[in-house]
């Protein structure tokens, strides 16, 4: 679950960082009201849920209350990523002397936390990465031992602040504070970027990013509440798919996808690529799945308006054919039936069955899923 | 030999009264592993698929000689499983289990490996190995009738099975197969299994299969380009049109902060001089032609 900036900074401010004066809006009138109590220039932050929302056009500085109002409503409804921008961050605009980088994420190769500091930030934090890696320090932190002192002295002179300075300790608190989020919260990351030096010497994170693990949030009800309430970062037959049972991404091509396992799914619209089509989606029915859950899936690619074939690919081991086919002819009993060409390759458990079932539909079993991609990608350009 | 399992691996379910437990458990039956019994805490006494079931992992191991398990306990339960299976003395545990919460797994792993203790998953298939009649996992059996000289590690489940079934069908039997697992940390990784095929005398090859999210295979792609493995490698990359920021199906299988792409990865393995297949099922012809050379 991906936090709003808002939430993350709440969360930081909880555990005793200072964080720019600021309140979320949902109206261009909370925006203006806001920007008043305030009563110096305002940024205007939209509150959505994916990276470099201020090359799009989410962030705004205003002189004054109207101008924030005005610049609000241009802001609602404007869409970034796909994602409409609802909640709008007002907080109080800070000049600042010098821009950071800190983040905190679970490393893969060392299975411990890790910390990325550099003392250059800001927006092209990925170019930096790439260009020139020796700016960014890694400390790294055992998950049983936990965050110690020398950690915390290792990052905030890498940020190049003076020890013995009020930055030293903002800094450190900051630290800290990341930890506690990410350890407490069961965080895949805790980010602050940038985290500045304002001109008046104070060290801010001036935004804030939080992930929490997903499989975590039913230690979190509060967490598990909002993001019920609010699902912030899926489109809306994601947000079907994650209550039917299955994993849906909405891509941009024609060609329908389903498999079983993500591995198989993702290799089966390679395939559809590799053949000169564009999959319209990745939608993976998971282990073991009924005919009413590959009923729902093929419903949902049926209804979809870009979706001109489907191509469903599966690998029966626990999955079986003849819950697949039934859950076909299912789908295609409850829509009517289709002008949508369906290509199915299946392999496995119950095989022969699943194929007498579908060939009662007309519908042929492909061998090989090179040529049944093929015939997707054919099927898509009539 | 196989890869860590072998003729005397004895095999207990933890969760065998379970729906998946007591099925799977039946499959290992069939398939010929040495499955010796079960643990379900409170079901004590009772028998599936012929198999004992104990409370508690010690009293099993003590009744039946176990030195492996396999997890299919529901996540909310799962880490303490594998706590309870690490200090009964198992050395190899398999968690299946998908969706435990990551800062978990991080913690159990340590703990198992400060123990001595090999983790396979979680979220994964498992393990299976043809020549030993042993399968510690979820795969289909059928695919895994022919023993050979291949090995085969992988991120994917379903993937594992698809590229197996055309290795098979090309004449080439497998050694072990192992699905690391899908989620971003798992007990032992696509590196550490491959690096552990490459000692093993009695595979040639090793089909390696990753996807989007992390570095594990540019940092396989490093060791190769080093010098660490001699033996022959054919890769095979899942996510090339996956975009970024999305997590596809597995916690672990997403690109973020620009790195993890299944191109980058492609790109690496190559550049390190392991062939990569374009398709799943140009793998076998690329595993033959390593194998002559």
């Amino acid at each position: 679950m991906k936090l709003y900036e808002y939430e993350a900074k709440e969360i930081l401010a909880k555990y005793g960082v200072k964080i720019p004066r600021g309140r979320l809006a949902l109206t261009p009138e909370e925006v203006r009201k806001i920007a008043e109590e305030i009563g110096k220039p305002v940024v205007l932050k939209a509150q959505v849920t994916v990276a470099g929302r201020g090359k799009a056009g989410g962030i705004k500085v205003a002189k004054t209350p109207e101008e924030a109002e005005a610049l609000a409503r241009q802001m609602f409804g404007m869409t970034i990523k796909g994602l409409v921008v609802k909640k709008i961050y007002v907080t109080e605009y800070q000049e600042v002397e010098r821009e950071m980088y800190l983040s905190l994420i679970i490393d893969r190769a060392t299975r411990r936390y890790l910390f990325l500091a550099s003392p250059v930030g800001g927006i092209d934090i990925e170019e930096i990465a790439k260009k020139e890696p020796e700016k960014i320090k890694r400390v790294y932190v055992d998950p049983f031992e936990g965050l110690r002192d020398f950690h915390v002295r290792a990052i905030v002179s890498w940020l190049a602040i003076k020890p013995g300075t009020p930055q030293w300790d903002q800094a450190a608190s900051i630290v800290r504070a990341m930890y506690r989020a990410m350890t407490e919260l069961e965080a895949e990351l805790v980010e602050s970027n940038p985290l500045a030096v304002t001109k008046t010497g104070e060290v801010v994170p001036l935004d804030a990013r939080i992930i929490v693990d997903d499989n975590s949030l039913f230690k979190h009800p509060d967490l598990e509440k909002a993001y019920e309430e609010d699902p912030r970062d899926v489109t809306e037959f994601e947000r079907y798919a994650q209550k039917i049972g299955f994993n849906y991404v909405e891509l941009d091509g024609d060609v329908g996808i389903i498999g079983n396992g993500a591995g198989l799914t993702m290799s089966t619209m390679d395939l559809v690529y590799h053949f000169g089509g564009r999959p319209a989606n990745f939608l993976d029915i998971g282990g073991g799945a009924s005919r009413d859950v590959v009923k729902e899936a093929l419903k949902v690619l049926l209804r979809h308006p870009r979706v001109k074939s489907i191509f469903i690919n599966i690998f029966g081991g626990i999955t079986r054919a003849d819950e697949v086919a039934a859950g076909i002819e299912a789908a295609l009993a409850e829509t009517g039936g289709t002008n949508k060409k369906i290509i199915v390759r299946m392999k496995g458990t119950n095989e022969e069955l699943g194929r007498q079932m579908l060939a009662k539909l007309g519908i042929p079993l492909y061998e090989n899923a090179e040529e049944a991609a093929q015939k997707a990608v054919e099927a898509a350009r009539l | 030999m196989t890869i860590l399992v072998g003729p005397n691996t004895r095999v207990i379910v933890q969760g065998i009264t379970g729906k998946e437990g007591s099925f799977h458990a039946q499959r290992m039956l069939e398939y010929g592993t040495k499955v010796v019994g079960g643990v379900t805490p409170g079901k004590g006494g009772a028998t599936v698929a012929g198999l004992p079931v104990f409370d508690t992992v010690e009293e099993a191991v003590k009744a039946t000689g176990a030195n492996a398990s396999v997890v299919f306990v529901p996540a909310k339960f799962a880490a303490e499983a594998v706590y309870e299976a690490v200090d009964a003395g198992i050395q190899l545990v398999v968690v299946i289990t998908e969706h435990i919460p990551i800062h978990e797994t991080l913690r159990f792993v340590s703990y198992a490996k400060a123990r001595g203790v090999s983790i396979i998953g979680p979220n994964c298939p498992g393990i299976v190995a043809p020549p030993v009649k042993a399968k510690l996992g979820i795969m289909p059996n059928n695919i895994y009738q022919t023993p050979g000289r291949i090995g085969v590690v992988s991120r994917s489940g379903t993937l594992t099975y698809e590229i197996s079934y055309q290795l098979v069908r090309a004449g080439l039997g497998i050694n072990t197969a192992v699905g690391v697992g899908g989620d971003p940390i798992v007990g032992t990784d696509l590196v550490e299994a491959t690096l552990m095929m490459a000692k093993d005398p009695d595979i040639d090859a090793i089909v390696v299969i990753g996807e989007v999210g992390g570095d594990a295979e540019e940092r396989l792609a490093k060791l190769y380009a080093e010098g660490a493995i001699k033996k022959p490698l054919v890769g095979y990359v899942a996510g090339r049109t996956a975009p970024p920021e999305k997590r596809m199906g597995h916690a672990g299988a997403i690109v973020m902060l620009g790195s993890g792409d299944a191109n980058g990865k492609v790109k690496a393995l190559r550049e390190a001089g392991i062939p990569v297949a374009d398709t799943p099922m140009e793998v076998p012809q690329l595993v033959l032609k390593a194998l002559k050379k």
